[in-house]
């Protein structure tokens, strides 16, 4: 049954400045309003904050991708669907497309966007270590202006972002990894990369840990590796001290991968919820990364 | 980082419309605190819509219904309390169980996670709409004769999701009918029986429909 529901206002601006405008007259009164997807559930939940929303599904500039030869950028309101769907991320970027491929089911894929991943900010969400593993770049705007920060950056604690009351996120720019030919693909190039969403079940399960890595090989040794985890934190966290480790290793020995783990678990701060405990998440983060060594060297 | 240029829309650079937000400010009609934000210069374009009723327009089954809803109200009730479309079915009421999956644009979308008013301008699709009156569509017929179903709860809901994904997938294996259906839940289990008519009805609908 449905809970209380406050009565709301809902605007749909079709230009970018209007909805950029009603931001800034009076931040932080309108919530932005994209797929729905998370709103929704606190809106029948009857825990919904906010009872003035600013619905930007019809703001065209926040649609669309678009190719250059050093980036690939998404507008902030790209479903999982499209996610999915595009060729060049399936190529280049095919840890983004995993991760969309397993987030909750074909009808959330379709409303469900980038952008409200991000600005959801859960710690456990799925596209966002794919998204640090690409070192991706978030472009926000408000009527002040736009600015690029690094997603890496973005996240400042559970639920805190480098994210002003005024501000949208517009788009997504991930750069890519080599200079592109045409039919280029990362793998052509040595990179090995692993994605693994552990949960209850395939579809529609929140995730216990989600893992994101890729690693460039050269003649059995590691040249570049990047490793991100998702629902192991109060933020989903890039794993650099690792990464560090593994980049300095001549050979990765069952030694090497042991001690990499190790430096995770310490990279890592994992709670008991009701969903797991931290002794299990911490496990099966280091369990793996193992994992993603061992397929990378076979 | 070097800034760049927005995706430009009809020639407008972020430069020009970050020039022109002072004077090109266009609200249609506004109520409330928010009518005096988006002042004057109507080209009705910005609704503030609530939070009392509004009047929408839907599109379901090929029909134009004409409403008036709170913006609060998901199109799952809008159908259901106010087009006595009673198919797709109210059960989590919050994404999770896939019981009221119809289709938006030709795509599977939980109604009850999709606000009516965000659903104008949409071609919506519901069981009702599947078949004419008295007939049986390939899919729902295959729910029949597979044993697909046993309270039949959640079948509306099944069958919808399934015309959404062989639309566009006529060929699929079991393991893809699997992943496609992941989104509906049935409490008597009867998965074995909906992957078994999902293959069957895309053996039927082969050649049409
Ligand atoms: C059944 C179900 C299963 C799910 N499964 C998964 C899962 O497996 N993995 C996962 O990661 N998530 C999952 N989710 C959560 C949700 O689908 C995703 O987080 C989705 O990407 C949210 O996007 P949205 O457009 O629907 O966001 P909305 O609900 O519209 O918004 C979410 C938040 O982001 C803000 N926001 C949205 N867009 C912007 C923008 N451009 N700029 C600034 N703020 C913005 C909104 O104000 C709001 O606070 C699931 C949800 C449901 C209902
Ligand atoms: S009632 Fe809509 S998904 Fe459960
Ligand atoms: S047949 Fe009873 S819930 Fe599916």
């Amino acid at each position: 049954m449905r809970a209380y529901l406050p009565q709301f206002e809902l605007i749909t601006p079709t230009a970018l400045e209007d909805a950029l405008k009603l931001l800034a007259r009076e931040p932080g009164q309108w919530e932005p309003f994209a797929g729905g997807t998370d709103l929704m559930v606190l809106l029948e939940a009857g825990k919904l904050a906010h009872q003035r929303f600013l619905n930007i599904w019809r703001l065209k500039e926040l649609h669309g991708m678009e190719e250059t030869r050093e980036n690939v950028t998404l507008g902030a309101l790209t479903t999982y669907t499209e996610v999915q769907k595009h060729e060049t991320l399936q190529r280049e970027f095919p840890l983004l497309c995993r991760a969309a491929a397993v987030t909750g089911s074909v009808a959330t894929q379709n409303r469900g966007t980038l952008g409200g991943n991000i600005a959801n900010a859960s710690p456990a969400a799925d596209s966002p270590p794919a998204l640090l593993v690409y070192d991706a770049e978030l472009e926000l705007l408000s009527a002040r202006g736009a600015r690029w920060v690094r997603y890496a950056q973005f996240h400042k604690g559970y639920k805190q972002m480098d994210l002003a009351p005024d501000e949208l996120i517009a788009r997504i720019r991930l750069p890519r990894r080599a200079n592109v030919a045409p039919g280029f693909s990362p793998a052509s190039w040595g990179w090995h990369e692993y994605y693994s969403k552990v949960g209850t079940r395939s579809a529609q399960a929140i995730s216990k840990v989600c893992f994101a890595g890729a690693a460039q090989m050269a003649n059995g040794r590691i040249a570049d590796i990047r490793i991100a985890l998702g629902s192991v934190a109060p933020t989903v966290v890039r794993c650099a001290k690792t990464e560090e480790f593994l980049r300095a290793e001549e050979k990765l020995t069952p030694a090497a991968v042991q001690k990499a783990q190790e430096i995770l678990a310490g990279e890592i701060a994992p709670i008991d919820d009701f969903r797991s405990t931290a002794r299990y998440r911490r496990r099966v983060a280091q369990n793996l990364l193992g994992e993603f060594l061992g397929s990378a060297v076979r | 980082m070097s800034k760049r240029k927005l995706p430009t829309q009809k020639g407008l650079s972020r430069r020009a419309f970050l020039k022109t937000t002072g004077a090109a400010v266009s609200a249609g009609v506004v109520s409330g605190a928010a009518a005096e934000l988006l002042n004057a210069q109507s080209t009705a374009k910005n609704k503030v819509a609530g939070p009392g009723e509004v009047p929408i327009t839907l599109r379901v089954n090929g029909e134009t219904h004409n409403l008036n809803v709170e913006p609060r109200v998901t199109l799952l009730d809008a159908l259901r309390d106010r087009l006595d479309l009673t198919g797709a079915k109210k059960v989590c009421d919050r994404g999770t169980c896939g019981t009221c999956t119809v289709l938006v644009d030709g795509k599977a979308a939980y109604a009850c996670s999709m606000l009516a008013i965000d659903a104008q301008g949409r071609e919506i699709l519901t069981i009702e709409g599947l078949a004419p009156e008295g007939e049986l569509h390939p899919i729902s017929a295959a729910f029949v004769e597979n044993d697909a179903q046993q309270c039949g709860f959640c079948t509306p809901g099944f069958v919808m999701a399934c015309k959404a994904y062989l639309d566009r997938n006529p060929n699929p294996t079991e393991a893809q009918a699997k992943k496609a259906l992941g989104g509906n839940l049935c409490r008597c289990g009867t998965y074995i029986g909906v992957r078994a008519a999902v293959l069957d009805a895309a053996a039927r609908m082969k050649g049409g429909r």
